[in-house]
């Protein structure tokens, strides 16, 4: 009689560890899975896609950390080498919307600023599990260009079913 | 007769067109402001600006030999659309975009600001590209 809300304890608990592993993403494919957005595009969405895809497709913000984020955002002066700056009210607009949408599931205190660089990345870019020249195919060009092998890149999907690496 | 013509050509059917010749009155005037001396802008000035290499890179270097044409991001490979506005009417429309992308690829490619001569010259070069 007594041990009834022990029991019932018991089983909130596990239950809430189980959801807790499976948040925090450790199995690659469910990472991946959760970079795509379902939702209709929000006016800063769209200021968002039309400013960074004014050079390049607009990285899923899951890709990154919001500290890592900020940090991106606040050096567009010299953005990898290139002047990318913004107004300030363009840049806080955008800032706000990358921080509200970064990853959630960053642990550790490194805030990278190259998406390449991440663990996630890496780790689903393995040497053999890519051929050795991927990266610097002419239609590929660098690691940055997701969309040469990721058709889905720019909308947030890198599932490993629709990987297509060009010749 | 040319305002008149203008106006005409401006009133309804093609409004993205006529924003171009505000924005070069705007940079004609700073241009002005910058030197007495100043006459009027240059599409030779313009295409040269336009190719000339400064260290490793030209203007010409992304957006391609051909205004155009399209031309392509030299780091990311993204493809842009044509400078000229014969080929893409949507080119020096908009000034707020005319003058953040003049702010981020002057100091790319010039490690300066451009004046706004330079910036005059160039938009006049681009508009003779056909």
């Amino acid at each position: 009689m007594n041990y009834f809300p022990r029991v019932l304890g018991a089983v909130v608990l596990v239950s809430a560890v189980a959801l807790a592993s499976r948040a925090k993403g450790e199995d690659g494919e469910h990472e991946t899975k959760s970079l795509a957005r379902a939702h209709a595009a929000s006016p800063l969405e769209a200021k968002w896609q039309q400013e960074c895809n004014g050079c390049h497709i607009a990285y899923a913000p899951a890709l990154l950390p919001p500290k890592s984020w900020r940090l991106v955002m606040a050096g567009l002066g010299k953005h990898f080498g290139v002047d990318a700056s913004l107004t300030a009210a363009e840049s806080a607009q955008i800032t706000d919307f990358l921080v509200r949408n970064g990853s959630s599931r960053w642990s550790g205190a490194a805030a990278p600023l190259r998406i390449t660089e991440t663990r996630g990345f890496l780790k689903e870019h393995r040497g053999d599990e890519l051929p050795a020249d991927a990266f610097t195919r002419p239609a590929v060009k660098s690691a940055a260009n997701c969309q040469a092998c990721h058709p889905g890149a720019a909308k947030g999907d890198f599932n490993e079913d629709r990987i297509r690496i060009p010749d | 007769m040319k305002r008149v013509l203008v106006a005409l050509i401006c009133s309804v059917p093609m409004p993205l067109l006529c924003a171009t010749p505000s924005i070069l009155d705007g940079y004609r005037a700073a241009a002005r402001e910058e030197n007495a001396a100043f006459k009027d802008f240059s599409a030779a000035r313009g295409e040269n600006l336009y190719r000339e290499k400064r260290g490793d890179v030209a203007c010409a270097s992304c957006h391609g030999a051909s205004p155009a044409e399209h031309g392509k991001h030299t780091a990311t490979g993204k493809d842009i659309l044509p400078m000229a506005p014969a080929a893409n009417p949507e080119r020096f429309t908009d000034a707020a975009k005319v003058e953040k992308w003049f702010r981020r690829n002057c100091n790319d490619v010039l490690k300066r600001p451009c004046t706004a001569q330079e910036k005059g010259d160039f938009i006049t070069y681009l508009s003779t590209v056909r």
